[in-house]
C-alpha cells in the first residue's frame, strides 16, 4: 500500500471527540428481560393499560422470533439478559418542570456535544428534544409551538396528555411483530420524541431530538411517532452520541411517520454513535426500523442521513406510498472506517397510483470497513404509472475496505418505470496531489473530496442544522460558496 | 529563485533524472524542450513533492531554502505553482469552492484571514474575464467533463487567482486551439512581473511566439544536454533533437 493512502486512511480515522461519559445519578434496572420487567417499566412510566398490553403483546411475539442473518454483517450474539432496560437520571419528585430544574451536570453535557439546551443560546428556529439514556430530559420552545397548535413533546408524556393520539397511531406503520428488533423495541422503548402537525399547519421551526446514550451496558430502545395531518408541513432532525466503551450496546429504535393528505415531513439524521475502537473493540449496535407512510393523496415524505458513527449499522428508512400521487425520497450518506460495519438503505413500496420515489445513496468505505447497499422498490399492481429513480455511489479509501449493493426490483405494474444508476470510485493519489498542489493540507483534501461526493445529500440537510451536523460529523460541510 | 544542482531521481529502480542543472532568476522566464519521454514532467513533479520518486543526489535550493525538504502543500503556499500535463478531475466540488480554499490556505500561510466573500468574487471574475471563460465555468466540478483546452485554460485560472511566485507550465499548450493558445499566453504574459518566474514546459516553438522566453534549455536522457536564448527554439523546431543530443554524446 502507498504511503499516501495510508495517510488518506489515518485522517479519515479522526478520534471520536463525543466519548465522554457524565457522572450522574443514575434509576437503573438491574440486567434481564421478562415480563416482570415490562410490567415495571411500564409502571416507572405510569403508563395507561394499553400500553402495558401493547407491550406484553409484542414480547411474547418477540420471544417466538430469531435475530435476522440475512444482511451483510457479521453480529456477535447479543445477551439480552445482559442489558438493562432502564436507566435515567435520577430527579426530584416528579421531574424537570423547565430548563432551570434539569440537573446542571446534564445541562452541561449537551453543551460540550454542542447542542445547547439553553434556549437563548440556540438557534432561533430550532426546538429541541433531549433524550438521555432512557427518558427525555428536556424539551425546548414548548410554548412557543404550542401556540401553533404543534406538539412536540417525550413520548412518555404524550401517553399521559394525549393517550388517544397515541394509541390512534403507535404502531400503525411498524406493527409490533414486523421484525426481531421492531418487536423487541415495542416491547420495552422507553422514550423518544412524539409529534402531531394539526391540519393546515406548517410548523413554525425545525423540530430536532438529541439522543445520548451514557450509561453502560444499557439499551437504548426510543420510540418516535409523527404524525403530520392533512395539508401540514414539518422538519425534523435527529442527532446521536455515545462514550466509548468497549463493550458493544445495542440501539434499537422505531420511528412511524404517517403523512395524510397534503402533507410533508422531511426527517433528517445525523448519526454518530460511538464506532468502536480502530481494532474493532466496542461501538454501538444501531438496529433502526424506520418507516413512513405516506397515506394520504400528495404527501411526501424525505429522508435524508448522514450516518458515520455505530459498529454495526442496520438500517432502511422506507417509505410505503399509499396515497395517490405521493412521493418518497431517501438520501443517504454513509461512512464506515476500521472495522465499521453498515448494511443501510431503504425499501420504496409504491401502492397508490401516480407515486414518485428518488433514492440517493453515497457510500465512504476506509480501512477494513465494509459499507452496503441494500434497496427495495415495490410497485404494486395498483400502482399505476409509479416511478422510480435510483443512483448508489461508492467511493473506497485504500483497498482493504469493501462496497457492496443489493438493488432488488419487484414490478407488478406494466406502466411503472424504475432507473437504477451505480458507480464505484476510489480517492485517486493524483487528485489528492493536485490538491496539495494547490496548497491544501492532505486532510482538508481529503475532506473536501469526500464533501464533493456526497454533495447531492448534503444539500437535503436543512440550512439550520449545518452547524450541528458538522460538529457531529467530523468532516466540514461545503461552504456556501458557488 | 531556484537552483537545481545535480539533481538524480529514480522512479522505483528507475534513473530519470540524471545530474540536472538549472537555475533561474527572478523575473525570468525558461523553456523547457525535449523528446517525449526526456524526464521534464518527472521533474515538474520532483519540484512540486509529488510521491512515487526518490532523489537519489544533487539538491534544490528554493529562495534560500531546500525545497525537497517541504511537504507538497507547503512548497505551494510558499508559491510553486504547477500547471498540470493532464489535470484531474474532482467530481462534486465546485471550481469556485476550490480557488477560494486554495486562496485562503494560502493566505493563511501569509498570517492574513480568509478573503472576503465580495472581494474574492470580484477577483475570481477578473481573472477568469482575463482568460475569457465563461463564468459558468467556477460553478461546475473541477475539470469534470472540460474539454481537454478549456482543463489546461482552467490550470491557467488558478495560477491567476493564486499568484505563485515560481510557475511551472507542463505542455499547457497542449490540446489548445489557436485562438485558445492566444488567450492563454495572454493571461500568462499578464501574470509575468519582475518577481514572478516561469519554468515553461513544451514541445512547440509557436508558444514561444506569444511568450518570450528569456532562455531555452533541451531536456534530454534526464538532464539539460543545452541551453540558449529563444533562437535555440527556432533552431530544434528546424533541426530537432537528434543533433543536440549527439553534441551532448
Ligand atoms: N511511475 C512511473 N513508473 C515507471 N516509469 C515512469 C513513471 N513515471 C515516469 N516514468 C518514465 O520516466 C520517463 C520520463 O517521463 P516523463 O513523464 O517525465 O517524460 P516527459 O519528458 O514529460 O515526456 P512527454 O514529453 O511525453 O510528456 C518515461 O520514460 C516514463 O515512462
Ligand atoms: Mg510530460
Amino acid at each position: 500500500m502507498s504511503s499516501s493512502t495510508q495517510e488518506i486512511e489515518q485522517l479519515i480515522g479522526q478520534e471520536y471527540k463525543q466519548g465522554f461519559v457524565t457522572d450522574l445519578e443514575v434509576d437503573t434496572f438491574p440486567p434481564g428481560l421478562d415480563e416482570d420487567v415490562i410490567r415495571r417499566l411500564s409502571k416507572v412510566k405510569n403508563e395507561p393499560e394499553f400500553m402495558l398490553e401493547y407491550r406484553l403483546q409484542a414480547f411474547r411475539h418477540w420471544q417466538e422470533m430469531d435475530s435476522p442473518d440475512w444482511a451483510q454483517l457479521n453480529i456477535d450474539p447479543i445477551d439480552y439478559q445482559a442489558i438493562s432496560y432502564y436507566s435515567a437520571p435520577k430527579k426530584k419528585e416528579d421531574g424537570p418542570k423547565s430548563l432551570d430544574e434539569v440537573d446542571p451536570e446534564l445541562l452541561e453535557t449537551y453543551k460540550k456535544l454542542g447542542i445547547p439546551l439553553d434556549e437563548q443560546e440556540r438557534l432561533a428556529g430550532v426546538a429541541v428534544d433531549a433524550v438521555f439514556d432512557s427518558v427525555s430530559v428536556a424539551t425546548t420552545f414548548k410554548g412557543k409551538l404550542k401556540d401553533a397548535g404543534v406538539i412536540f413533546c417525550p413520548i412518555s408524556e404524550a401517553l399521559q396528555d394525549h393517550p388517544d393520539l397515541v394509541k390512534q397511531y403507535l404502531g400503525s406503520v411498524v406493527p409490533t411483530g414486523d421484525n426481531f428488533f421492531a418487536a423487541l423495541n415495542a416491547a420495552v422503548f422507553t422514550d423518544g420524541s412524539f409529534v402531531y402537525i394539526p391540519k393546515g399547519v406548517r410548523c413554525p421551526m425545525e423540530l430536532s431530538t438529541y439522543f445520548r446514550i451514557n450509561a453502560a451496558n444499557t439499551g437504548q430502545f426510543e420510540r418516535t411517532l409523527i404524525i403530520a395531518d392533512e395539508d401540514s408541513h414539518v422538519s425534523y432532525l435527529e442527532g446521536c452520541t455515545a462514550p466509548m466503551r468497549d463493550e458493544n450496546q445495542l440501539h434499537a429504535a422505531v420511528v412511524e411517520l404517517v403523512a395524510l393528505d397534503n402533507a410533508e415531513i422531511k426527517y433528517s439524521t445525523v448519526q454518530n454513535w460511538y464506532p468502536g475502537d480502530k481494532d474493532g473493540k466496542g461501538g454501538i449496535y444501531n438496529f433502526v426500523t424506520k418507516r413512513a407512510e405516506c397515506r394520504g393523496a400528495n404527501s411526501k415524505v424525505s429522508w435524508t442521513q448522514v450516518e458515520t458513527g455505530s459498529a454495526i449499522t442496520w438500517k432502511y428508512p422506507s417509505c410505503v406510498l399509499l396515497g395517490d400521487n405521493s412521493v418518497g425520497e431517501f438520501y443517504s450518506v454513509a461512512l464506515t472506517n476500521n472495522y465499521q460495519q453498515a448494511d443501510t438503505g431503504t425499501k420504496m413500496i409504491h401502492v397508490g397510483k401516480n407515486t414518485s420515489s428518488t433514492i440517493i445513496s453515497k457510500g465512504i468505505s476506509a480501512g477494513k470497513a465494509q459499507n452496503t447497499y441494500r434497496g427495495l422498490v415495490k410497485v404494486a399492481k395498483s400502482a399505476a404509472q409509479a416511478r422510480n429513480y435510483t443512483q448508489c455511489d461508492s467511493l473506497l479509501v485504500g483497498d482493504r475496505c469493501g462496497a457492496h449493493t443489493f438493488p432488488y426490483v419487484e414490478v407488478k405494474q406494466p406502466s411503472a418505470q424504475v432507473e437504477h444508476e451505480a458507480t464505484t470510485s476510489k480517492i485517486s493519489e493524483d487528485q489528492l496531489f493536485f490538491c496539495q498542489q494547490r496548497g491544501l493540507s492532505a486532510e482538508d483534501a481529503v475532506s473536501m473530496i469526500v464533501n464533493g461526493f456526497c454533495k447531492e445529500v448534503f444539500k437535503e440537510l436543512p440550512m439550520e442544522f449545518a452547524v450541528e451536523a458538522q460538529a457531529l460529523l467530523g468532516i466540514s460541510l461545503e461552504g456556501s460558496v458557488g | 529563485m531556484l537552483t537545481i544542482e545535480n539533481l538524480h531521481a529514480n522512479v522505483g529502480e528507475k534513473p530519470i533524472l540524471k545530474g540536472l542543472n538549472l537555475h533561474i532568476n527572478p523575473g525570468e522566464v525558461h523553456a523547457v524542450m525535449g523528446p517525449n519521454g526526456a524526464g521534464k514532467s518527472t521533474l515538474s513533479h520532483v519540484l512540486s513533492g509529488k510521491s512515487g520518486y526518490d532523489v537519489t543526489e544533487g539538491s534544490v535550493i528554493y529562495q534560500g531554502n531546500n525545497l525537497l525538504e517541504l511537504e507538497p502543500e507547503m512548497r505551494a503556499r510558499e508559491g510553486v505553482f504547477l500547471a498540470f500535463q493532464y489535470p484531474v478531475e474532482i467530481p462534486g466540488v465546485s471550481n469556485i469552492y476550490l480557488l477560494k480554499a486554495a486562496l485562503n490556505a494560502m493566505r493563511k500561510h501569509q498570517g492574513l484571514g480568509e478573503v472576503d466573500a465580495m472581494d474574492f468574487l470580484m477577483l475570481v471574475k477578473d481573472k477568469i474575464k482575463l482568460l475569457q471563460m465563461d463564468e459558468k465555468f467556477l460553478y461546475r466540478a473541477v475539470n469534470e467533463g472540460f474539454s481537454g483546452g478549456e482543463k489546461k485554460r482552467n490550470e491557467i485560472l488558478q495560477a491567476a487567482v493564486l499568484e505563485p511566485k515560481l510557475c511551472i507550465l507542463d505542455e499547457t499548450d497542449s490540446g489548445l486551439d489557436i485562438d485558445a493558445l492566444k488567450i492563454v499566453a495572454d493571461g500568462v504574459n499578464s501574470l509575468r512581473s519582475a518577481e514572478r518566474s516561469f519554468l515553461m514546459i513544451t514541445h512547440y516553438q509557436r508558444l514561444l511566439d506569444y511568450i518570450k522566453p528569456d532562455f531555452v534549455h533541451v531536456l534530454a536522457h534526464g538532464k539539460i544536454v543545452k541551453s540558449g536564448g529563444p533562437e535555440l527554439a527556432l533552431e530544434l523546431e528546424e533541426k530537432g533533437y537528434s543533433w543536440v543530443e549527439e553534441q551532448a554524446a
